[in-house]
């Protein structure tokens, strides 16, 4: 996030597009009905799926699945045709406004009507709302960036957020919500084909050097693969798999290939605290320790470094996660720190976004990276006056649908994402007793339209079927799918809502297209029967 | 600023309550209504002061704190207001501390030992109300509410789930959950913050209730909630080395970014890590079969394969999942083995899913 959470506290409107918050983000929900309820915040919901935030929306703008390019670049044809636009910021902070603004000509409220199906009248409320309301706010997640076209959908989410000056603003900002405790940290630290800690490239000579000088050891220059590409390359140009804390065989797309590959490798090690799906094709699963039992730093989706002190001591012949690898490393002649402080000091050491924070400062709270000096209070929001690359730059977008659309064969959208019971591959909720009463399995939500048409109850057994599978599960029948959708929760392994996702990626991030894919429903019997 | 407080001269800021100051120095007041998360609610009187210059008794958590205040906390008046309002919450509920899961963390048990309460001077006969156990996370019991309104105005206005609220009039009046629905029937999403504001035992967990551990005998710890990037920070109960139950860390509330709030994964769902399932020991496969392994059989063999990969195919051949879900230290630790002992740049994690 460019902001901090309780920054929506002073938004005069916020655009969340593609985030079912109060689900997914629960406690950062309320922040932000707080915001509207007492502090007078105006809402704009962009959502396919009646979500439980449009009760607290101005304005609900319902797009069909993967049409977020134009939904949001019709909002910018409006405001620029109308002169809403931030003038000065644009001119003072950004380049590219000419070629930017051409491309925007495309998206009058009439096309971006026929292609997304939002009414023009109600774009050009959100349009004036959003532009005319003062310190503007946009929260994002998957639901932006899960698609073939996700560099854009964000790029778009930058293009409205700039002209409208809302960047390097307290109270505004663009703020993709992280869905994991440390997918931030997991990405500060380097854990991406393509940079060292802090997001030093990998094909900067200078910070390869920096690394190997601090490493003593020679390094690749190369960027390497992402986990969407090393996937379908098992068994062809990878050959040993090490998967830490990671389900592929229930989080990744089109799970018949992920199977597959996994299988040909020469060899899986999995490092983890339970035998996951995964586990069981490995050939050594190393048993490391929940956050419970660890001391260390996790960073929050608005850059908040936070201390973490064990609570359980680890029993059983299970080691520190930490340990484990130090030990492989010492089997190689590496001699890594043994403590998670003498690790935090390397990557101060080696990040100088990080530099500032230590262990003591962050005792009862964390700081938010930038922090470049053990003085500096961290920062709140990030680009204040001027950008890490000078100007922001404004793209133009040229308009892409999804990978693939519904047809006679398979005549529904298909989405899938998270409920509010249960998180990820389910391999800790699901194990948890209470979450385990409330949401024993998965199912399909969809809507009483198609429900009728096919004569399918709430509680009916039914078959979600795509070009790569199919699954069996429950139907629950509920206006929160928009007709000709429905949306299927990738917690459940025995349902798993992966066998039937496309793996078509987007061309930049290699991010998989989650939530939009062409599937149809067959009845299989009614409930209990 | 200061003030002086029963004697004692106190140091205070602009916009701080007379109850804020008194608690900073660490004089007691009692106060039902008032918690620092839902705000002053005028409801209670148990947080009565005397100041000078002031007529009357003044309600603490309401006043703002002036330079040079004289402030008593324990004057006959006082006293015998703070007592006549425990006497009438005695009457009218059934607090009964020995089989109270909220004995020795309950706010109107405090404020009875302080005031040397030794029996209610009236008794009200009444039929019991039985408990509200139908939702899994939670159970309410309605005798020992006291109607101090904090969970309502916590529900509707600070997590804004809008779904306890008083409803009925009179001697009739209580919380519900929407029209009058048992809690586990009704819109609540189990987020627990009606528990976590809750000065008695009307609202608790179900967790150290099924375990027979009361909140006070357990030891609390501070961690990172493992689900969302929130972050929220989290209290965890544990005793002899298990898991009891999870509350949201008050401590400076207002600095963290859960602001002392959770959902219901964070609140419920982090009994996982005494899972009978939890793998305990290594495993390697051998014809076939995963079966038990020394550490030093596990990591000999994955030094060896992986030695064997990177001469083979080259470190390229080989790639690393690295965890959204371990710290910091491990993401690193893990980048520097793929890149500085492995020698690829092969390293990814969950990011994109």
């Amino acid at each position: 996030m460019t902001n901090s959470m309780d920054e929506v506290l002073k938004a005069k409107v916020i655009l969340v597009i593609g985030s079912n918050t109060t689900w997914n983000h629960p406690v950062f929900g309320s922040l932000l009905k707080q915001a509207v309820k007492h502090h007078g915040a105006r809402l704009i919901v962009c959502d396919p799926r009646r979500i439980d935030l449009v009760d607290f929306a101005d304005i609900w703008l319902q797009q069909r699945n993967g049409s977020d390019v134009a939904l949001l670049s019709g909002l910018q044809h409006i405001i620029l045709r109308e002169g809403w636009e931030a003038a000065d910021y644009i001119r003072e902070r950004t380049e590219g406004f000419e070629e930017y603004r051409k491309a925007l000509e495309f998206y009058t409220p009439e096309k971006v009507e026929e292609l997304t199906g939002v009414k023009a009248a109600d774009l050009e409320a959100a349009a004036r709302l959003f532009a005319t309301s003062g310190v503007g706010a946009l929260y994002y997640c998957m639901g932006i960036t899960q698609h073939s076209h996700g560099v854009d959908n964000v790029k778009a989410c930058v293009n409205l957020a700039l002209i409208t000056g809302n960047i390097g603003v307290e109270g505004g900002g663009v703020n993709p919500l992280r869905g994991q405790n440390n997918v931030q940290g997991a990405c500060d630290m380097g854990g991406l084909p393509n940079v060292f800690t802090g997001y030093q490239p990998v094909t900067n000579p200078t910070a390869v050097e920096k690394f190997s000088k601090y490493w003593n050891a020679p390094l690749s220059d190369k960027v390497g693969m992402t986990l969407t590409q090393m996937i379908p390359e098992c068994g062809e140009k990878i050959h040993a798999l090490y998967i830490l804390g990671e389900n592929p065989m229930v989080s990744d797309p089109n799970l018949h290939h992920v199977e597959e590959g996994l299988r040909k490798l020469d060899f899986l090690v999995v490092q983890d605290i339970f035998v996951t799906e995964t586990a069981l094709l490995a050939d050594v699963v190393l048993p490391g320790v929940t956050f419970a039992e660890k001391l260390g730093t996790f960073s929050n989706t608005e850059r908040r470094v936070q201390l973490s002190i064990p609570a359980i001591k680890p029993w059983g012949n299970v080691r520190q996660d930490y340990e484990i690898i130090a030990d492989l490393a010492a089997r190689f002649g590496h001699a890594f720190p043994r403590t998670p402080e003498g690790l935090f000091q390397e990557i101060r050491d080696l990040t100088p976004s990080y530099a500032g924070i230590t262990y003591d400062r962050i005792r009862e709270v964390g700081i938010q990276w930038p922090c470049p000096t053990e003085e500096h209070p961290g920062t709140r929001f990030l680009h204040a006056g001027k950008f890490a690359r000078g100007l922001a730059l404004l793209t133009p977008i040229a308009y892409r649908p999804p990978a693939e659309e519904p047809d006679v064969e398979y005549d529904l959208v298909l989405s899938t994402g998270r409920i509010y019971e249960h998180f990820h591959t389910g391999s800790m909720t699901r194990r948890s007793s209470i979450l385990d009463a409330v949401v024993k399995t998965g199912h399909v939500e969809l809507h009483p339209d198609e429900a009728r048409k096919l004569g399918i109850a709430s509680g009916d057994r039914v078959i979600v079927a795509t070009r790569r599978g199919r699954i069996e599960t429950t139907a629950m029948v509920t206006e929160r799918v928009a007709r000709g959708s429905i949306f299927v929760p990738f917690h459940f392994a025995e349902a798993a809502a992966n066998t039937l996702t496309n793996d078509a990626l987007d061309p930049i991030a290699k991010i998989p297209e989650f939530k939009v894919c062409a599937a149809r429903l067959e009845r299989v019997s009614s409930q209990g029967g | 600023m200061h003030l002086t407080i029963d004697g004692r001269v106190v140091d205070a800021v602009a916009g701080q309550t007379v109850l804020d100051a008194a608690r900073a120095a660490g004089i007691y007041i009692p106060a039902l209504c008032y918690h620092p998360k839902t705000g002053k609610a005028g409801r209670c009187r148990a947080c009565v002061v005397e100041v000078d210059g002031l007529r009357g008794l003044k309600e603490s958590c309401a006043l703002p704190v002036k330079d040079g205040m004289v402030v008593h906390t324990a004057t006959p008046k006082v006293m015998e207001t703070r007592r006549m309002v425990v006497d009438l919450l005695l009457a009218e509920g059934h607090h009964n501390c020995i089989s109270c899961q909220a004995n020795s963390s309950c706010e109107l048990q405090d404020m009875v030992y302080h005031l040397g309460v030794e029996r209610p001077s009236f008794l009200i006969e009444s039929e019991p109300t039985p408990q509200d156990l139908s939702s899994p996370g939670i159970m309410r019991e309605a005798d020992k509410c006291i109607h101090c309104g904090r969970c309502v105005e916590a529900c509707q206005n600070g997590v804004v789930n809008e779904v306890l609220a008083f409803a009925y009039r009179g001697s009739h009046a209580r919380v519900v959950c929407d029209d009058d629905l048992p809690m586990g029937d009704s819109t609540c999403v189990q987020c627990g913050e009606c528990v976590q504001v809750c000065p008695v035992g009307a609202l608790v967990l179900r967790q150290p209730r099924e375990q027979k551990i009361r909140p006070h005998e357990t030891t609390a710890t501070r961690i990172t909630c493992p689900y969302c990037g929130v972050g929220c920070q989290i209290d965890l109960h544990t005793r002899d080395n298990r898991y009891v139950f999870a509350m949201a860390h008050e401590n400076q509330w207002e600095r963290q970014p859960n602001k002392a709030m959770l959902c219901i994964k964070g609140r419920f769902g982090l009994d996982f890590v005494d899972s009978p399932d939890r793998l305990r020991t290594p495993l390697v496969r051998r014809d076939g079969e995963l079966v038990e392994a020394s550490w030093d059989e596990a990591l000999d063999l994955v030094a060896e394969r992986l030695k064997a990969a990177k001469e083979q195919h080259g470190a390229d051949s080989i790639g690393f999942f690295t965890s959204a879900k371990v710290s910091n230290e491990e993401n690193y630790a893990l980048g520097r083995f793929a890149r500085a002992v492995i020698g690829t740049n092969n390293i990814d994690h969950c990011a994109r899913l």
